[in-house]
């Protein structure tokens, strides 16, 4: 069976006034307009992933990091409270698919990955901040390097 | 946001009843423990496989609001993960303040020195 995960957030939070969660009754839409063999692909996790030398993030951080499309695995380091991120450290491929989008891209199952590819630290309780700060950012981003689908890993 | 731009999405998760609630576009699911949607480390089979299928679904949904769900088994003989994730003391010990710091410090003198 999944996990029930809103029960499981109140019982973690317990201490905490109960988290109201985003829920959307209307759906957003817009069509792929080419095959994905012929589309730009841009890509986002929310596990927290840093280049080099980036800052770390911190606890309620909805700011955004941008990796190189190029990167190394070596230059990758993964910071989040949220998760267990022993697997994500030592594979960030795990919620990072950064080198499996290289290869498809090789393999022209996707057209072309968009350079950089971003990755946020999810552990954010405030849905005001993603969408009025993050969100905008982000959109920014993807029109800026001509995406025309967008990936996004979760952690 | 993103959609409204003229930018088609697709989301991976493996929180299905916040998935439910939030009604992204297109949603992948993956019943994987937290950390593993696009797969487990150093299985690059694995990854190639459930992210070729994930993408699959951006070409396959035709409607807003619908979840794929893969039928991809964490642990083929052993469910029991589902009862212990994402429980009070699922995660290992956080490290202190000054830990964290430390593992900081290091981390960016490695990459500012080569």
């Amino acid at each position: 069976m999944p996990i029930a995960y809103i029960p499981r957030t109140r019982e973690l939070y317990s201490s905490y006034e109960p988290y109201r969660w985003m829920v959307n009754e209307s759906v957003p839409w817009t069509p792929l307009r080419r095959p994905l063999a012929q589309s730009r692909l841009a890509m986002m996790s929310s596990g927290g992933i840093l280049y080099r030398d980036q800052p770390r993030f911190h606890r309620e951080d909805a700011s955004y990091r941008r990796i190189p499309k190029s990167a190394r695995r070596d230059e990758l380091s993964v910071w989040h409270f949220g998760y267990p991120t022993a697997d994500a450290s030592r594979d960030p491929n795990c919620v990072f698919p950064l080198e499996r989008l290289r290869e498809f891209e090789r393999e022209r199952i996707i057209g072309e990955l968009c350079d950089p590819a971003l990755s946020f630290m999810g552990g954010i309780y405030s849905a005001r901040k993603v969408r009025d700060e993050l969100a905008p950012q982000i959109a920014a981003e993807l029109k800026a390097a001509h995406a025309e689908a967008f990936l996004l890993v979760p952690a | 946001m993103v959609e409204a731009a003229g930018i088609p999405t697709l989301t991976m998760t493996s929180a299905l009843d916040i998935t439910r609630a939030v009604k992204p576009p297109r949603a992948v699911f993956v019943n994987f423990p937290l950390g593993h949607q696009t797969g487990k480390p150093d299985d690059r089979g694995l990854q190639r496989a459930i992210l070729r299928d994930a993408l699959g679904a951006f070409e396959s949904i035709d409607a807003p609001g619908t979840i794929v769900e893969l039928p991809y088994q964490w642990d083929t003989t052993d469910n029991s993960w589902e009862e212990r994730d994402y429980r009070p003391g699922f995660m290992a010990r956080q490290p202190s303040r000054e830990e964290a710091d430390r593992i900081e410090a290091e981390r960016r003198a490695r990459f500012a020195a080569g």
